[in-house]
């Protein structure tokens, strides 16, 4: 492991480099080297299974992250790689070109994220909303409860709670510091 | 065996089939009568639960299929964003309704790796006999069910009561059927009742008689064998472009399983093999689910005889209402029926995570693996294709 991450921070200037585990490394990569890196430990030091797709939406950084995790099956190892893109001109170089699956996670984030992949094939088909017209549905600033509160009525006879004080209330009714 | 696959060893006449624009899109004219469009789904019962494939048909074979999810979305990984860490297990099992204890245990982990945390040894093994009994639990629904598909619904009946006794375990176990939450940060809900290893052996002597009638009902079965050989072929080239993992990988003849290739819990401990087929069809995949199944009543009897009977479930943790998960981001899987299933979790140092990613098999499975391998099928085959991919629903969409 140590040697694939000493070459590829060589060549495409990774940086953030985590070792979670022995067989798991996070790294980080600029936008521009991303799609080259994912192909050079695809063809070239046969990380042949991608993992997974998606994004982490840092808001107060005005950024998305996006996550490939590759796996290497004959080593067993798997490196996480991380790429920063810009929240407010989401646009992405697509992968749909080295795995048949990645055009499907490129999909949902475009629905849910609203990260633009261009050329990825049926990117703007609804892949889970449908009639979507809020903002993508999984960024932090989309409020689930005041979507849910404006969208469907209340059922009658169902009390809410704050999950934290309820759970505070059950668990040490006597002890009010907690 | 060769006989068999013969017969099916046929080009279908694709005159008729549409043609592709300049894109490679097919054009697909309904004016012409030449093709139907089918919906099979949501609501029917060859479906895997709440999916629908929107079918373009040529007489009977499928030209184009596309996958259709979304009909059980409820946001489960945005609304974990705004829970507690604690209170995301009741939400995140039902990520997967057939195997809900993967989600918990995966859960628990990762709060575990992010803030290095280990568990007690009693913990690992209990935590192990829960996951097997969800894998029995799911196998004894899904060995038959790929028969119930083609009509043969009496194994499903044999495999619901047989499913039920373990859910009667579960129950004395965890209190609960379905859903468990019994694997929490740092350990175990409770140690083994009274008797319990007895009732289990019970209930794996009549699984074990169960194997031996559908072998006669189902895999012995020349109806069975013509519906199934030959049929839905996944090719070995496929499995890392197609991302296809556990019992459809390893019937193409990759030994992948997470168990035995990053172990974890006490797997290192536990002496099993992984099987293997070449045929990669419907029925090679059906047989390696039966195998998986033999596998799984040998680990769980692997694991009553070697476990401790008491010692501490759970490590001493942070009150769960204030823990604050250091800031950081790990990937950790498992091995479920249906193959890798990982959790992808992302914390910013607060008591809520910041971001839960489930990574499902069915996600590649049911829609691009689904939708390439119904090319060329004949309508009737589709459910069977389907099923034999283990799909389900809600871990696509989440």
């Amino acid at each position: 492991m140590n040697d694939i991450i000493q070459d590829i921070t060589t060549r495409f200037s990774v940086t953030d480099i985590i070792n979670k585990r022995e067989n798991l490394t996070f790294v980080t990569c600029r936008k521009e080297n991303t799609i080259s890196l994912i192909t050079h430990l695809r063809d070239r030091e046969k990380f042949t299974h991608l993992v997974l797709l998606t994004a982490v939406d840092w808001i107060e950084d005005n950024l998305f992250q996006l996550t490939y995790i590759l796996n290497n099956p004959t080593k067993k190892i798997d490196i996480a790689i991380r790429t920063m893109i810009p929240r407010d001109n989401p646009v992405m170089e697509s992968a749909h070109r080295l795995w048949e699956q990645v055009a499907t996670y490129q999909r949902e984030l475009k629905e849910m994220f609203g990260i633009e992949f261009p050329d990825s094939p049926r990117l703007n088909e609804p892949f889970i909303l449908e009639g979507w017209n809020e903002i993508p549905p999984y960024r932090r600033d989309f409020d689930t409860k005041k979507y849910s509160t404006e969208t469907y009525f209340p059922r009658i006879g169902r009390g809410t709670n704050d999950p934290e004080e309820y759970m505070k209330s059950k668990l040490y009714p006597n002890d009010p510091t907690k | 065996m060769e006989k068999i696959k013969n017969i099916f060893n046929w080009e279908p006449d694709r005159s008729l089939y549409p043609e592709k624009d300049e894109n490679g899109n097919l054009i697909v004219d309904l004016s012409s009568q030449k093709f139907t469009k089918v919906w099979h789904g949501p609501n029917h019962p060859g479906t895997t639960g709440n999916m629908a494939i929107e079918l373009t048909l040529s007489g009977d074979e499928v030209v184009e299929a596309k996958t259709h999810v979304g009909y059980l979305h409820r946001g489960f990984e945005k609304l974990m964003e705004r829970r507690l860490y604690i209170q995301c297990f009741p939400t995140c099992v039902r990520m997967c309704v057939a195997e809900p204890d993967y989600n918990e245990y995966l859960l628990a982990r990762s709060v575990e790796e992010l803030d290095n945390l280990e568990i007690p040894e009693t913990a690992k093994w209990l935590r192990t006999l829960v996951l097997e009994m969800a894998r029995l639990q799911t196998l004894l629904r899904t060995v038959p069910g790929q028969a119930g598909t083609l009509s043969l619904g009496m194994g499903v009946q044999w495999g619901v009561y047989l499913r039920d006794l373990v859910l009667d375990l579960f129950e004395e176990l965890t209190g609960g059927r379905v859903y468990h939450m019994y694997i929490i940060p740092g350990g175990v809900r409770g140690l083994l009742p009274d008797g319990f290893k007895k009732r289990m052996e019970d209930v794996l002597l009549k699984i074990e008689d169960f194997i031996v009638r559908i072998d006669n009902l189902i895999f012995k079965n020349i109806l069975f064998k013509k519906r199934t050989i030959g049929i839905g072929h996944i090719p070995a080239e496929w499995i890392d472009k197609y991302g296809v993992v556990g019992p459809n990988a390893r019937a193409a003849g990759f030994k992948r399983d997470v168990r035995k290739d990053y172990p974890y819990l006490v797997y290192d401990q536990l002496d099993f093999d992984i099987a293997t087929l070449t045929d990669s069809d419907v029925y090679a995949r059906s047989l390696i689910r039966r195998q998986d199944l033999i596998t799984t009543i040998d680990l769980i009897r692997q694991i009553m005889a070697k476990m401790p009977n008491d010692g501490d479930i759970k490590s001493p943790t942070p009150n769960v209402l204030h823990w604050k998960i250091p800031k950081g981001e790990v990937y950790v899987r498992s091995e479920s029926s249906r193959g890798e299933y990982g959790f992808y979790t992302v914390s910013d140092g607060s008591e809520y995570p910041r971001r839960i990613n489930l990574r499902g098999p069915s996600y590649t499975h049911a829609v691009v693996l689904l939708e390439k391998l119904l090319i060329n099928a004949n309508i009737a085959d589709v459910h069977s294709i389907m099923v034999s991919l283990q799909t389900c629903p809600p871990e696509i969409e989440r």
